[in-house]
């Protein structure tokens, strides 16, 4: 269209802008405006609800199928747990001499003091050892390894002589590694106590610990072992 | 203008009255909503091109939001409730895009 026509319709727009804003009474648009007034209420009044209650007004029913699962897997675990210390309870109350207490406070001392270090350990885990011909292995190799091992559900480590703990710290030194504040050196020999198939896999998956040390120049052996002794403590 | 005195009437009385949505409600006012915008949109559009009638106007209002409502009901009832109001809300906002498209055409010539 020519610029003319443009500007002529743009004055028609204008005023039909100020036409479409100005007042009229009359039946029809009363109602119009009692129809914008209901939209607008129910408007907020759907914002507000929504805002509420967002979390199961808005699921559909196959999200609240397997909220209400879940949910009952978790009962189920939470009762059989109730169970459990119900039975407790239950022994605990019977005998007044209180040997069963005193087992009880026993079991769980030794559980602590194997989690924590203080009490030699045996089981079944694995053996793995670093040798490092090249002696780029680091601490933080040595870390790593713990903690994948770690992670992988060892209960009980030792490194050469050192029991590892909580608070167990691994620093470079010249010509080796300090663990706990004690020197050590090349080979580097883990005992674990744990689960040696997920040990082993977790190891040995691509790019994790084995990998890793190997591309250091060390040489990396696991085995697994039926029973291993873990003679190391650490002080209490 | 009394039009959009009702709306900002209608928002000024939830605010201050928040109401409730009843739960049988629930489901069909989002949708019944988005039809009363597209029906609204639809009679500022017919206004600015001179063909405004308050009558249609009226009745295409209550009659989008019903059948909106309806229609996710029926859904609801066959199963397909959460396919339909999904439908019903991509064919009505895509109406609004349209109808708007239509008022900034014919307001800014654009």
């Amino acid at each position: 269209m020519s610029g003319d026509q443009a500007s002529q319709e743009d004055r028609e727009d204008r005023a039909g802008l100020r036409e479409l804003l100005r007042p009229r009474l009359s039946r029809g648009q009363l109602a119009g405006g009692l129809l914008c007034l209901l939209l607008g209420f129910a408007v907020v009044a759907q914002v507000e609800t929504t805002r509420r209650d967002t979390t199961f007004a808005a699921a559909r029913e196959d999200e609240l199928v397997g909220v209400l699962s879940d949910l009952s897997q978790r009962s189920e675990r939470l009762r059989g747990d109730l169970r459990e210390l119900e039975d407790t309870r239950a022994r605990l109350e019977r005998d007044g001499q209180g040997t069963t207490a005193l087992e009880d406070a026993r079991e769980r001392a030794t559980a602590y003091g194997l989690l924590a270090g203080t009490l030699p350990a045996e089981g079944p885990g694995i053996e793995l050892t670093v040798e490092d011909p090249a002696g780029r292995v680091r601490a933080v190799h040595l870390l790593d390894a713990l903690q994948e091992l770690r992670d992988a559900g060892a209960e009980v480590v030792q490194v050469n002589d050192v029991r590892a703990g909580t608070g167990t710290y691994f620093v470079d030194a010249a010509g080796g590694v300090v663990a706990d504040g004690r020197f050590l050196r090349a080979p580097y020999r883990f005992l674990v106590i744990g689960d040696a198939h997920t040990m082993t896999t977790a190891l040995d998956i691509p790019g994790g610990v084995i990998k890793t040390l190997e591309g250091a120049g060390a040489r990396v052996g696991v085995s697994a072992r039926p029973k291993v002794e873990i003679r190391a403590t650490r002080p209490g | 203008m009394i039009a959009l005195l009702g709306l900002l009437a209608g928002i000024g009385l939830g605010l201050l009255l928040e109401p409730d949505v009843p739960l049988w409600l629930q489901p069909y006012l989002p949708i019944a909503i988005v039809a009363a915008l597209d029906a609204m949109f639809g009679g500022v559009r017919a206004r600015l091109e001179g063909v405004f009638d308050d009558k249609v106007f009226v009745v295409s209002f209550v009659g989008n939001a019903v059948i909106a409502a309806l229609i996710v009901f029926v859904g609801d009832q066959l199963g397909v409730g959460s396919q339909l109001s999904t439908g019903v809300v991509v064919v009505l906002g895509i109406r609004i895009f349209s109808n708007a498209a239509a008022i900034r055409r014919k307001l800014f010539g654009a």
